[in-house]
């Protein structure tokens, strides 16, 4: 019992650490994104325009996926809200 | 980049009579395209529509659910965006109650509190009474506020037979370094109320046996209850360059409240030695006993998303996601996303990969032991064996084809496999014969169509 909330507390530990380091990764990409280096001209927008290259240019897919995975999975939202709205979890 | 100066030559008759039918082709095909352009999606003054319909089927007679989707999007002059949509979800078919397989047939209690269905022995206990039907609609309004700055609002509702949801969001953006960085922030509150058929059953309440003559209302403790989430979202999207654009988010989710599922329930195993070991627990009437769920009342969630969409020279697209999710309850996720958009002239072929892995809750149990049960005392006072709380991985393959029409119109379809594998602790005695932690597998078929 004691080895086994041990190696649960070393799993949260390694949690702990790999949000850490994600937040840095994080932070860095902030401090990053505010070189000028990246980015392009205003008539380099071109690719970007295009609507497959959207971040989520498939809303209505990514609705139902949210959905699917919400009510199968423990995880939710991410890349927008997690919310609520079903009594399938 | 380089400019190369060329030979200039005089224009002679000749070379306008050359000239005269590529400028009327050239003529032609600009008013076709202005033409198009005025059908295209996204332009100011226009709807846009989609409609589209999901079938997703379980395998082993489970779950299936039939969702078709209505969106409506209006385009103003000045850049504001209005959203409407409409979902109306039909779900059917066996959800796992919770309890395990066991060497003699079981006998359960419905959640209403009204009759009674049989597992046989050596079978997963599933309630085959699960059937819901669900409408949902939301409305978002975006608007610019100045060259640098909008905002986003929202709100929602959904209303199952058992099950009520509202909320509303709403978020600012702000563009730097020539619109090339914009940083996010949005919050989002929502009000969830269940009244589920045969009222909330009390946490670990034992589950009652009609043929008995238990009494169904002393193990409940109200009509409904409900939970609140607030959640909050810190966005970062960057544009890397011509090709590449990434976006990183950090959000918050607080949920407080009812957070129990009331159609769940454990089994109690015996764990003294004897020939029942590893069997069901039984009553004074010989009846199994099963507790119902007990989760805590409040979870904060943190989760870490990155996206990257990369676009080839040859128009293909690689889009690539991961999110990492923590929370209080002991769980911690990694989901990974990868999709290859093949362009093939006006149309598409993108297969999908999609991976998550997840450690179990701190209070999750396949099962609680007679110990754990003390009698009737039990000693712990968070417990459920929901496998969507527990170790699992989940693997989805699928692909998706699309065609865009002259009018800028799309049709689109995807078939998706998706295999859900749960572990966890083995059992004891009589319970290591049987299958704890079947797969749950599921396909999904979409149809879409824009216009």
């Amino acid at each position: 019992m004691n080895r086994n909330i041990q190696r649960c507390m070393n799993f949260k530990g390694l949690s702990m650490n790999t949000l850490r380091t994600t937040t840095v990764i994080i932070l860095g990409s902030i401090v990053l994104s505010a070189c000028s280096d990246l980015g392009v001209k205003p008539w380099e927008r071109d690719v970007l325009a295009r609507p497959e290259m959207q971040l989520n240019h498939d809303p209505i897919e990514a609705g139902l996926d949210d959905h699917i995975y919400f009510s199968k999975e423990a995880s939710s939202g991410g890349r927008g809200f997690g919310g609520g709205g079903c009594g399938c979890n | 980049m380089q400019l190369i100066k060329r030979k200039e030559s005089k224009p002679t008759v000749r070379s306008f009579k050359k000239i005269a039918p590529a400028l009327a082709a050239a003529s032609c095909s600009l008013l076709s395209v202005a033409s198009n352009t005025a059908l295209a999606r996204g332009e100011a003054g226009t709807w846009d529509f989609e409609a589209a319909s999901l079938l997703y089927v379980e395998t082993d007679d489970r779950v299936s659910a039939i969702e078709p989707v209505f969106s409506a999007t209006r385009n103003f002059e000045d850049g504001e965006v209005l959203n409407l949509k409409a979902a109306y979800d039909v779900l059917t078919g066996a959800s796992p109650n919770g309890a395990t397989p066991s060497a003699t047939p079981q006998t359960f209690t419905t959640p209403s509190g009204n009759s009674t269905y049989i597992t046989d022995a050596g079978d997963a206990p599933i309630d085959d009474t699960f059937k819901d039907t669900r409408v949902a609609l939301s409305a978002s309004w975006l608007a610019p506020i100045n060259r640098d700055w909008e905002y986003n609002a929202a709100v929602y509702g959904s209303k199952e037979y058992d099950y009520l949801s509202i909320g509303s969001s709403g978020g600012i953006k702000h563009y730097l370094n020539n619109k090339n960085t914009a940083l996010n922030f949005g919050l989002s509150f929502s009000f969830d109320t269940i009244e589920p058929e045969g009222d909330i059953p009390d946490a670990l309440a034992k589950m009652p046996y009609i043929a008995s003559g238990d009494d169904v209302s002393a193990t409940r403790v109200d009509t409904s209850d409900s939970k609140t989430i607030i959640d909050a979202l810190f966005g970062v999207t960057q544009v890397i360059n011509r090709n590449t654009i990434m976006q990183f988010n950090y959000s918050v989710s607080m949920s407080d409240g009812y957070l129990s599922d009331p159609f769940k329930i454990l089994s109690v195993i015996e764990d003294t030695a004897g020939a029942n070991f590893g069997g069901n627990l039984q009553d004074g009437n010989g009846n199994n006993i099963y507790l119902y769920d007990a989760r805590p009342d409040s979870r904060i969630k943190h989760s870490l998303y990155w996206q990257t969409k990369y676009a080839l020279a040859n128009g293909d697209v690689i889009d690539g996601s991961y999110r990492f999710m923590l929370d209080d309850w002991g769980i911690n996720s990694h989901t990974f996303d990868f999709r290859y958009r093949w362009q093939l002239g006006s149309s598409y072929l993108e297969p999908h990969f999609r991976y998550y892995m997840q450690s179990e809750a701190d209070f999750y149990k396949r099962y609680i032991t007679e110990t754990e049960y003390n009698a009737g005392s039990p000693t712990l006072t968070e417990a459920t064996s929901d496998y969507r709380l527990g170790d699992l991985d989940g693997m989805t393959v699928g692909l998706k084809f699309g065609h865009k029409r002259d009018n800028d119109h799309e049709f689109n379809m995807r078939v998706e496999y998706y295999l859900q594998s749960n572990s966890g602790d083995s059992g004891i005695g009589l319970l290591k014969d049987q299958d704890l932690y079947p797969d749950t597998k599921a396909l999904i078929f979409q149809v879409g169509y824009s216009f």
